[in-house]
């Protein structure tokens, strides 16, 4: 099975009692592409990552991973595959060092001490090698967590939330890492909350209680949500809010610093009950709609659909 | 699938983590040490099933040569201390009920008169028998000791009235611990106690805690197998199971003089088959509890009747029949028997024998139960 997809999946369902976590969701992921996954929590992003590194066992679906059959070849799988927990889950009374080589002995490495002083010195950890993981910082927990999941060369990572709770700094820094290890041919499949994250994906799905709702790049997500987007700029900018929201077509309206964002699908009906508001003191601009806007529509239509 | 058989280095990678993480881990590495100590001490110099000079009382009514002989007598038994002596039925009585005596002595008015006359007269014991096995040896002590003590006063005209010797002389012999010392009971049997409580413990925590912190899902997602880390887990313990059967070995010799007449590198070798059945049963309860604490629950749930039904704490054979079937189905029961045979009577191999499969069926039956219920995902 050789494919140009790293992950190539089809109908992946799984269900926890009489509860459809995830939906019947189609994937494809190309090698060397980073593949941001995003939707609400509970929507079902962990669950699918689990199940693609053979963590839970799907109910339903078919597809290959890494030119390997996920659900029967998720032993062989578990060896290429990185992945990387929400929560920091590597031995907190255990250094730095002693964590790297644990995960280096398990996955068997052929040259395990080399394996170890390489991703030392790649993360810059050299001198903390004998810290204890439980000591380090947030920043710090996720770069050791990131080292782990990369010691036995996969080529696929799972990331689940990699940069929750870690500064923009950090932040920044982890995702220039990504894109460098991406340049060098390796695949990314990285859940996030934050926008800005998003849009340094190549590629975004957005999936919500259990359904893929969009996939493409990021303007093909904007595009396929549809939504008409006005910017208002002005005075007494909450009290106009107050008036626009629950008018028919109008769908979202979000205060941003000083200026106020009207969006909804129907640009018609949008337009027909703005109208009235377009005038002093008020300022009204069409723009692209963003990221953001996209996926609380998203969300909100969703929640109308399938809760 | 050879990628799926046992891997000895992954296998080598848990067992070394544990071991880091056990000596990083302080208070529970002194536990393990710490606990065998306290509970050496604590019973083998404290828990004495055969309890001498017990606080006694003695109202002598009949002030005669008999009841002064009598009394002689009970100290002299050692079993005896006569602390007290009362000038009234009622003053015993309170005695007994306040607890100030275990043992309380009446002779009565016309004891020595009705001795003579060789009408039997009543000698009255009372016990305080709250704790029977307080009084047991004790009471058994009083029938032997008055008879003969008795007899000796007996002599010229009324030497008649010495009781006629029975036509056959029951000859009692007590072997292996003919002084009834309890460490000799107590001690060897603790080897067995404190690897139940620590090895079931301490394994119960093992994987609960890799649940609990979130490193399962990082394991999990690891190809590590199942029988991988259960082994791996397992081994650090056995050695820590032999420092404390070491430690109890050396007190038994050189703080209680413990006889060991068998073999003691026999015993340590069938330790062995004891300390994995322990560990499996720990390694099992973590496999179902969900956190800690409930493994520790688990682990006192399976501890106790070890203790009680064992043949530990009481005799095994005072048991009901259904509780020795429970008992015959604790690995700590068939231990307790190993390990006093070859101290206490000199047991080879070929006598531990029927004690044995039973530990090793136990075994056999937990770590599958252990290795099936051990998930390798999380659903």
């Amino acid at each position: 099975m050789n494919s140009a997809y790293a992950i190539d999946v089809q109908g992946v369902t799984k269900k926890f009692g009489p509860r459809t976590v995830v939906n019947a969701i189609a994937m494809q992921v190309k090698y060397g592409e980073i593949y941001g996954f995003l939707g609400p929590n509970g929507s079902g992003k962990t669950t699918f990552l689990r199940m693609l590194c053979g963590l839970l066992t799907p109910d339903g679906g078919s597809g290959q991973c890494l030119g390997l059959d996920f659900r029967r070849d998720s032993a062989l799988i578990k060896e290429r595959v990185g992945y990387m927990t929400q929560k920091f889950s590597f031995y907190e009374d255990l250094t730095i060092e002693e964590n790297l080589d644990f995960i280096a002995r398990l996955y068997g490495m052929p040259q395990r001490k080399t394996a170890v002083e390489k991703s030392l010195a790649r993360l810059g950890m050299i001198e903390r090698r004998r810290q204890l993981a439980g000591t380090l910082s947030g920043g710090w927990k996720q770069r050791l967590a990131l080292a782990a999941c990369l010691i036995h060369e996969p080529k696929l990572l799972l990331l689940d939330e990699p940069t929750a709770g870690v500064d923009p700094k950090a932040r920044r820094d982890f995702w220039e890492e990504i894109h460098r290890l991406a340049a060098e041919g390796l695949t990314f499949l990285i859940t996030t909350h934050y926008m800005d994250e998003a849009s340094r994906c190549h590629r975004l799905g957005y999936i919500a209680y259990g359904n893929l709702l969009a996939h493409g790049t990021v303007d093909d997500v904007v595009k396929a949500g549809g939504l008409t987007t006005w910017e208002v700029t002005g005075t007494n900018l909450s009290a106009l809010a107050d008036k626009l929201r629950g008018l028919p077509g109008v769908e979202q309206v979000v205060v941003f610093g000083l200026a106020l964002h009207v969006s909804g699908r129907d640009a018609e009906k949008l337009h027909a009950s703005t109208a009235p508001f377009m005038t002093a003191p008020w300022h009204w601009i069409r723009i692209d709609s963003g990221l953001e806007d996209v996926f609380i529509s998203l969300m909100e239509t969703s929640k109308d659909n399938f809760a | 699938m050879s990628r799926r058989a046992f891997s000895f280095s992954r296998f080598l990678a848990i067992t070394l983590k544990e071991f880091i993480q056990m000596r990083r881990d302080r208070v529970t590495f002194g536990m393990m040490v710490g606990i065998p100590m306290i509970q050496l001490i604590l019973f083998g110099y404290a828990i004495n099933t055969n309890p001498k000079h017990l606080p006694t009382a003695v109202y002598a009514a009949d002030n005669s040569t008999f009841s002064r002989t009598i009394v002689w007598g009970l100290r002299n038994s050692g079993y005896f201390d006569v602390s007290r002596e009362a000038h009234s039925a009622a003053e015993i009585q309170n005695w007994l009920a306040e607890g100030k005596v275990q043992f309380a002595i009446t002779v009565p008015v016309d004891f020595s008169r009705k001795l003579l006359r060789g009408e039997k007269p009543d000698l009255l014991l009372e016990a305080d028998a709250t704790d029977p096995s307080a009084v047991g040896f004790a009471v058994g002590a009083v029938n032997q000791l008055v008879n003969t003590v008795i007899n000796r006063d007996l002599k010229g005209p009324i030497a008649k009235l010495q009781s006629t010797t029975p036509p056959f002389d029951l000859v009692i012999h007590q072997q292996y611990n003919p002084e009834n010392i309890s460490q000799y009971n107590i001690v060897p049997g603790l080897t067995g106690v404190m690897l139940t409580m620590t090895m079931i413990i301490i394994t119960g925590l093992a994987i609960t805690r890799e649940r609990e912190r979130g490193t399962m899902e990082n394991l999990l997602s690891t190809p590590v197998h199942p029988a991988e880390v259960i082994i791996g887990k397992i081994v650090p313990y056995i050695m820590v199971g032999y420092v404390q059967v070491t430690l109890v070995l050396l007190a038994a010799k050189f703080l209680f003089d413990v006889p060991m007449l068998g073999s003691v590198p026999l015993l340590v070798v069938l330790t062995f088959l004891f300390i994995v059945a322990n560990l499996a049963v720990g390694i099992t309860f973590s496999t179902i509890a969900k956190n800690q604490l409930q493994a520790v629950q688990m682990a006192f749930f399976f501890f106790l009747p070890s203790l009680l039904l064992s043949g530990y704490m009481f005799p095994f054979r005072g048991m009901p029949g259904w509780a020795q079937d429970i008992g015959e189905c604790l690995p700590l029961t068939h231990f307790l028997r190993i390990v006093r045979g070859i101290l206490l009577k000199g047991n080879g191999l070929a006598e531990t024998a029927p004690d044995l499969w039973p530990i090793a069926l136990f075994v056999l039956v937990m770590l599958t139960i252990g290795i099936k219920r051990y998930r390798q995902t999380l659903d």
